[in-house]
């Protein structure tokens, strides 16, 4: 048994850490998340020559094939930066549905352009995990997909779009006729409103992809919180050892000690519960949902615990625009509520035990 | 990462579990029938006292990490007592092991594994508690032997104990870490007075003790005059290990979820109230977390990588949560929680009435959750000590 990163995986994230503080350092964040740019291509073509694009992607189709703990290894990274990229619905949500799903002909048409990074893929599943708000929804009639969806992952620009019906059935769709950005508090990643007229589309055959799906974005989204959490208790402790207040550092009191000693006891234990999540996932089936929807909703809870904290922590500096903090306090704030708040993920895993109706 | 198990390791499984069907009917509800008895059959069998030489009374297996966690495992499915965990063999054992002389091992590691002989630790004083350097008692020469005298006090079990592990100051002019020795001695020697003091548990858990001029030989010394402080910290270092021990506190959440199943309020049943349900899970999801660090911890043992954080935060996060599991069944118990004493409406003999109260206790003994947060911040994160008050 060997509870721990192997040296590859920790090459991993040590490469995606790397290469994504160059491509995506704080500046170039904020003119993404400002709409000075609206386009971060370049961030995902540099990060395609790590391979990450095609992570997930079995090497058939031009991929490294690597599971999801690999995936939330490289999340946590992305996470750890705000890195404004297509990762989670193209690189893994997508690729999954494909994989589970696809017949031949659309794995091979699809799969390699992903692999690549040539093409990306956006996800519309909010409604089916989440539930319908706003009298969104999709339904399908003669291979044509009519409604709309709200919340899509990665749909801006998206070449190919994985969406979910009414009834939980998963399309695969190529032109939505509209979408439309939803403004967020967290600019770094763009959702999408997705509206479809009469879109063409074509059935994905898998029942429980759907099902395979959710976990896996919810280990992703957890992975991504670990990420930003670790960051942003970092850069408290850096703040702490530096700002000066009564004529000595400020991490030398023992109060601004205990947030940040809190802060770690919380993200320690976690950083485990991603891994068994993710490792789950891949190789413990009848755990793997109980324990991405624990992973998602703890990663939530003590998100926003590190959120906060190392805000405070910052003093009024924290509040302002100058240092940039808040993007990671608002990518905590996103991934808490995407596809499902807390407490509706932790209703689920006391269902998936027997333990709610 | 790699969670299977070789065809070794399941046939150990196996049997573990084989023995544990054996043996069902010696124990009820997690509590031995005759602890004793329970004791030397766990020993025996490498159950107990596993990696501990077979020259001081234990099995003799050598280290693995991986068999020890599927003993766990499978005591905890089969709700089967772990066998005598107290101070002693949980704390004095280990520290013998590291600096005690070949002696010391062999006469006290056997008793003490077999549960014959009881040691209470003699480290706290009224004015020496989180400062536990600061601590008075006094040990002076009288030839081949000290003369102690002083007062401990929260000293638990003291009231049972054949025993003491004890910090005494033995150098008085020496700066206050290294003047400190740790000493054996019975507790039947003249010259100790034991006074129980009653928690708000209503037992008497711990004690007062004092000490006038109570003769020791200086051979009890443990690891050598003037290194008690050193030998404290191996001790607590194993303290602070069992006190956030992640597999105990599994073992009480899935008695909490039995709890939550089968009690019913007004006809409903308490997992079927959403509030409640929602409390449950969001503890559930923190024994996990600590159960796969525990895991991880397992894992940097083996492979001789140091566990950092993931180590120093266990006693704090482990004891609180304790706490709060004992707070939900109390809160899901409602006013049946409140009931304490014999009564046909109490439910499991009062105990999660007495973890709420006794847990409290955990949370500040062997280190109180502020002292544990300064350690997670200087050694964890490399943040400034306090500065030392300047002298007067
Ligand atoms: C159930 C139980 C069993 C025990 N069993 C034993 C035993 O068998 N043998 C034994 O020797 N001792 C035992 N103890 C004693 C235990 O180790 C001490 O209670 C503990 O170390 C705290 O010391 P104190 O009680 O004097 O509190 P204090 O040290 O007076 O602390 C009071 C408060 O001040 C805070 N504080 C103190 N110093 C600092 C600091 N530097 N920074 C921030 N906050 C600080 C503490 O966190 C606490 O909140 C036991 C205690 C309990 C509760």
């Amino acid at each position: 048994m060997r509870f721990a990163l192997s040296e590859d995986q920790k090459m991993l994230q040590a490469s995606v850490g790397k290469a994504i503080a160059d491509l995506a350092p704080l500046d170039r964040v904020r003119r993404y998340a400002e709409g000075k740019e609206t386009i971060a291509a370049d961030i995902w073509a540099g990060l395609s020559d790590l391979g990450l694009p095609g992570l997930m992607i079995p090497e058939a189709h031009g991929g490294l094939g690597l599971g999801l703990l690999e995936a939330a290894v490289a999340a946590e990274a992305l996470g750890g930066a705000v890195a404004p990229t297509p990762f989670l619905g193209s690189a893994v949500l997508a690729p999954l549905a494909l994989t589970l799903g696809g017949t031949p002909e659309q794995q091979a048409r699809w799969l390699p352009k992903l692999a690549s990074g040539e093409a990306t893929a956006g996800v519309c599943i909010a409604e089916a995990v989440a539930g319908a708000r706003d009298g969104a929804g999709v339904v399908a009639k003669d291979g044509r997909l009519e409604g709309f969806c709200l919340f899509g992952l990665d749909a801006q620009d998206a070449d190919l779009l994985v969406v979910a019906d009414r009834d939980g059935k998963l399309w695969l769709a190529e032109r939505p006729a509209e979408t439309a950005v939803m403004s967020s508090i967290d600019e770094t990643r763009r959702l999408s409103e997705v509206i479809f007229a009469g879109t063409p589309a074509e059935p994905l055959a898998s029942n429980e992809a759907l099902t395979r799906l959710r976990d896996a974005a919810w280990v992703v989204l957890a992975a991504e919180m670990l990420g930003a959490g670790q960051t942003m208790l970092e850069k408290a402790v850096a703040y702490a050892k530096e700002r000066k207040q009564f004529g000595r550092v400020i991490g030398s009191f023992q109060a601004v000690k205990h947030l940040c000693a809190e802060m770690a006891a919380e993200l320690e234990p976690a950083r485990a519960l991603v891994w068994y999540a993710a490792y789950a996932f891949d190789h413990a089936p009848e755990e793997a949902s109980l324990m991405a929807a624990h992973a998602k909703a703890h990663l939530s809870e003590i998100g926003r615990f590190v959120a906060r904290t190392s805000t405070e922590v910052h003093g009024g500096i924290g509040m302002t625009d100058l240092l940039g903090l808040h993007y990671w306090f608002k990518r905590l704030g996103q991934n808490r509520q995407l596809l499902g708040g807390p407490e509706k993920v932790r209703e689920y895993a006391a269902r998936v035990q027997g333990l709610a109706a | 990462m790699d969670l299977t198990l070789t065809p070794e390791m399941a046939r150990f499984r196996d049997e573990v579990r084989a023995f544990l069907q054996a043996h069902r009917s010696e124990y009820d509800a997690g509590q031995p029938k005759d602890v004793l008895a329970w004791q030397r059959l766990l020993i025996d069998n490498g159950y107990a006292a596993r990696t501990i030489p077979k020259a001081y009374g234990g099995y003799g297996a050598e280290p693995d990490i991986l068999k020890s966690r599927i003993i766990t495992e499978e005591f905890i499915r089969a709700d089967a007592p772990r066998g005598i965990a107290n101070q002693g063999v949980s704390m004095l054992v280990p520290t013998l092991l590291e600096v005690g002389s070949e002696e010391q091992k062999k006469q006290w590691i056997g008793p003490t594994l077999r549960g014959e002989v009881i040691w209470c630790q003699g480290y706290s004083e009224p004015g020496a508690g989180s400062d536990l350097a600061s601590l008075q008692t006094k040990a002076i020469e009288a030839g081949d032997d000290f003369l102690i005298s002083g007062q401990k006090i929260w000293t638990s079990t003291a009231h049972q104990a054949d025993m003491i592990f004890c910090l005494v100051r033995t150098e008085p002019d020496a700066p206050k870490h290294e003047g400190i020795s740790y000493i054996l001695f019975p507790m039947t020697t003249p010259g100790i007075e034991v006074r129980p003091l009653t928690t708000m548990t209503g037992h008497a858990e711990f004690n007062e003790v004092f000490f006038t001029d109570v003769r020791v030989p200086k051979a009890n010394v443990v690891g050598g005059r003037g290194r008690g402080w050193f030998v404290a910290n191996t001790t607590l270092k194993h303290e602070r290990g069992m006190l956030g021990d992640p597999n105990a506190t599994e073992a009480r959440l899935n008695a909490l979820i039995e709890l939550m199943k089968t009690e019913t309020v007004g006809g409903e049943r308490i997992i079927d109230n959403p509030l409640f349900r929602d409390r449950l899970m969001q503890l559930q999801a923190r024994v996990f977390a600590m159960k796969f660090n525990g895991m991880r911890l397992l894992t940097a043992a083996q492979t001789g990588e140091g566990a950092g954080l993931a180590g120093l935060v266990v006693k704090l996060q482990g004891c609180e949560l304790n706490h709060q599991i004992a707070a939900l069944a109390i809160d899901a118990l409602g006013e049946l929680g409140i009931l304490y004493h014999d009564g046909p409406h109490l439910r499991a003999r009062g105990n999660w009435q007495r973890n709420y109260m006794f847990d409290l206790g955990l949370i500040i003994g062997g280190g109180t959750a502020q002292i544990q947060k300064n350690i997670i911040s200087e050694r964890g994160l490399g943040m400034p000590r306090e500065p030392s008050p300047a002298k007067a």
